[in-house]
């Protein structure tokens, strides 16, 4: 579905991954965890292309989107839930999933939208509340249901349980259990290993812009070196 | 406390003092060749002494005043009235709309000529700034030389009837054609900054602009500036006296009515309501259609914007190009009205003047664009007394906006519904 090969990533002068290669296969759910400044973020970013890989290649679905603009990748099955959440703070609830389907026909829109309160009763609730309103959880989950408004085969989440409530952060990765049930490849970047790594199929471990462990989510959460630096012994 | 009220008090006044004295009191009279300072008459003395104790008093009682002024019960009756239901504020809305143009098209038949070239004048600023609301307001990018479009819009008019003998009503595509055009060139370099640095290339670009109209004599006529434009015809018609161009008729003998200056001036002015009428419709609908959107979520964040797939080059680029449509717009028919341009019509000040109507008026909301428009051109002319401290009064007024009202004089409110409450 999604494979990075070798991709070296700079800042201006400052590389950011040196020689980074992971592969997402299709139905899967992949982990990457690593700590702060370890450029998981900035490998995200490289698969959206900005900053674009200075070296290596990007591959999603068989189409290289190494050079491709951000905006056309965006629109190519692929969708971001951005670190932060990042909703429209001064939009509804309901405007913000339809930005999210923002090149889809009206009658896609209406189908997501209800797909997404489905997924998700507290959206619907909250249908016309302005989003800057809601408390962190709910607009956690209007991000992701915003990114699934454009119906994408494969969903990037970028620290989904940044600053949540544990019993939120519970109900944020049962969804994404689900979202694996309906099919969407998902890519999960996240500091809370001990979840991450439970829900994942595979992990990689980041450290400082190089891939140091690669296994089965079950075996890295075993793995000693990992429990010692990312599990708190 | 009451020490602190009193230095507090104590200070203003003095402040009063030194401001007011030399406002009102000094005069400079020219006495042959020389210049000779002349000291304030003792009426005028008396007033500034009275000015200071008066702020001195109300600065010491301020915490008293203030407190009366708390007490009265709601100012504003309107404050506390539930939501109107939708149909109902359409409805309204509709009224008030067709009620003001209806007001605006007999306006110039009840008013002396001077208000209705004055009204001219507020139509074009209106159309500058619903034009610039687009680029601030909505899109969010600062634009410094919007002026810019507005000088390429009437220069185009200027030079295509000086050369090529073009009438208004061609030359009003062209001239916002071409502005369009200039606002996509210079959309690409500055795509890449944000806030200040976008203020500063784009203010550069209304410079070079300028300065390219004042220095490129054989072209522009420079400084000397372009005149003789003609005015606007009706189906061929002209407003002169005697017809100026082979093959037109002149509209006073067409209609067997007696000449008057005034039927020019009137024409000009429904042009210019029509077109500002237009303006507004245009955008209004670009700002309910997906663009519009978009110009507002890239504002409100860039990151969440371009990771739903929005381009940010084509978002801000379209942003650019209609905002200078409407300046070429503009443009073109400040330079009919005024038969005679020179880029010290285009400083940075008119720059200046358009980005504060926006402000003033509350970002991306056009009512209040148009109200502030208004305001901002008539208040000028009625303080014409005053006109020396015309900036100095303009200054104030914003500073004072920014304290009281920073979000404007109308906010743009979203349409939205309101939810009932249950129980």
């Amino acid at each position: 579905m999604l494979v990075l090969e070798n991709v070296h990533t700079h800042y201006g002068k400052i590389e950011a991954l040196h020689g980074v290669s992971v592969e997402v296969k299709k139905g899967e759910i992949v982990s990457l965890i690593g700590a702060n400044g370890a450029g998981k973020t900035t490998l995200l970013m490289t698969v959206c292309g900005s900053p674009q890989a200075s070296s290596g290649r990007v591959i999603l679905e068989g189409r290289d989107i190494t050079n491709e603009p951000t905006s056309q990748i965006m629109r190519s099955g692929i969708s971001i839930v951005p670190e932060g959440r990042r909703v429209f703070s001064g939009l509804t609830v309901e405007e913000n999933l339809h930005m999210g389907g923002f090149f889809n026909t009206k009658a896609e829109i209406r189908k997501s939208q209800d797909h997404v309160y489905d997924l998700f009763p507290r959206l619907k609730e909250r249908e016309h509340q302005r989003a800057g309103t809601m408390s962190g959880g709910e607009q956690q989950m209007l991000a992701i249901g915003r990114a699934l408004m454009s119906k994408p085969r494969m969903i990037i989440l970028d620290e989904p349980s940044l600053g949540l409530a544990p019993i939120v952060i519970q109900q944020i990765f049962e969804i994404i259990g689900q979202l694996r049930e309906e099919g969407i490849t998902v890519f999960l970047v996240e500091q809370n290993a001990h979840q991450a790594l439970n829900l994942a199929d595979r992990g990689y471990v980041l450290e400082t812009g190089r891939i140091r462990l690669h296994d089965t989510g079950k075996n890295l959460l075993a793995n000693p070196d990992v429990r010692n630096a990312y599990l708190g012994g | 406390m009451a020490a602190q009220n009193l230095k507090h008090a104590l200070f203003c006044a003095f402040i009063t003092v030194i401001i007011a004295y030399p406002i009102l009191g000094l005069n400079l009279v020219a006495e042959g060749t020389s210049v000779k300072l002349e000291g304030a008459n003792t009426a005028t003395v008396v007033n500034v002494f009275l000015a200071a104790v008066a702020v001195f008093l109300f600065q010491v009682f301020r915490d008293n005043i203030m407190g009366v002024f708390g007490k009265v019960p709601n100012l504003n009756p309107l404050a506390k009235r539930g939501p109107v239901p939708q149909e109902k504020r359409l409805l309204m809305e509709r009224v008030f709309f067709v009620a003001i143009i209806l007001l605006a098209l007999i306006w110039p038949f009840i008013v002396s000529r001077g208000a209705v070239d004055l009204a001219t004048l507020v139509l074009i600023y209106i159309m500058l700034a619903l034009g610039l609301n687009v680029v601030v307001g909505l899109a969010g990018l600062l634009d410094l030389g919007y002026v810019a479009f507005y000088a390429v819009g009437a220069y185009t008019f200027a030079l295509l009837s000086q050369y090529f003998g073009i009438s208004f009503w061609l030359a009003l595509p062209i001239g916002a054609l071409l502005a369009a055009l200039f606002g996509f060139v210079l959309g690409f370099p500055v795509l890449r900054l944000r806030g200040d640095y976008l203020a500063i290339v784009t203010l550069g670009f209304g410079e070079i602009i300028r300065i390219l109209l004042n220095n490129w004599t054989s072209l522009t006529g420079g400084p000397n500036g372009i005149g003789g434009i003609p005015d606007p015809t009706l189906f061929g018609m002209e407003f002169g006296r005697r017809v100026k161009e082979e093959g037109n008729v002149s509209f006073h003998e067409t209609f067997g009515i007696a000449y008057s200056g005034e039927h020019k001036v009137i024409f000009l002015y429904l042009i210019a309501l029509v077109l500002a009428i237009f303006t507004l419709l245009v955008i209004r609908r670009f700002m309910r259609m997906p663009v519009g959107r978009a110009w507002e979520a890239l504002r409100e964040d860039e990151i969440a914007a371009r990771s739903l797939g929005m381009s940010r080059t084509a978002v801000k680029l379209s942003a650019f190009t209609i905002g200078a449509f409407f300046a070429g717009f503009a443009g073109t028919v400040f330079a009919s009205k005024q038969g005679f341009i020179s880029p010290e019509s285009f400083v940075f000040l008119e720059s200046a003047i358009i980005l504060a109507i926006v402000v003033l008026g509350g970002m991306g909301s056009q009512v209040g664009v148009i109200l502030a428009a208004i305001a901002v051109t008539i208040l000028p002319e009625l303080a014409r007394e005053f006109s020396e401290y015309r900036m100095l009064i303009f200054g104030a007024a914003m500073v004072l906006m920014m304290v009281w009202r920073p979000q404007g004089l109308l906010p743009m409110r979203r349409i939205q519904i309101e939810l009932k409450e249950q129980g």
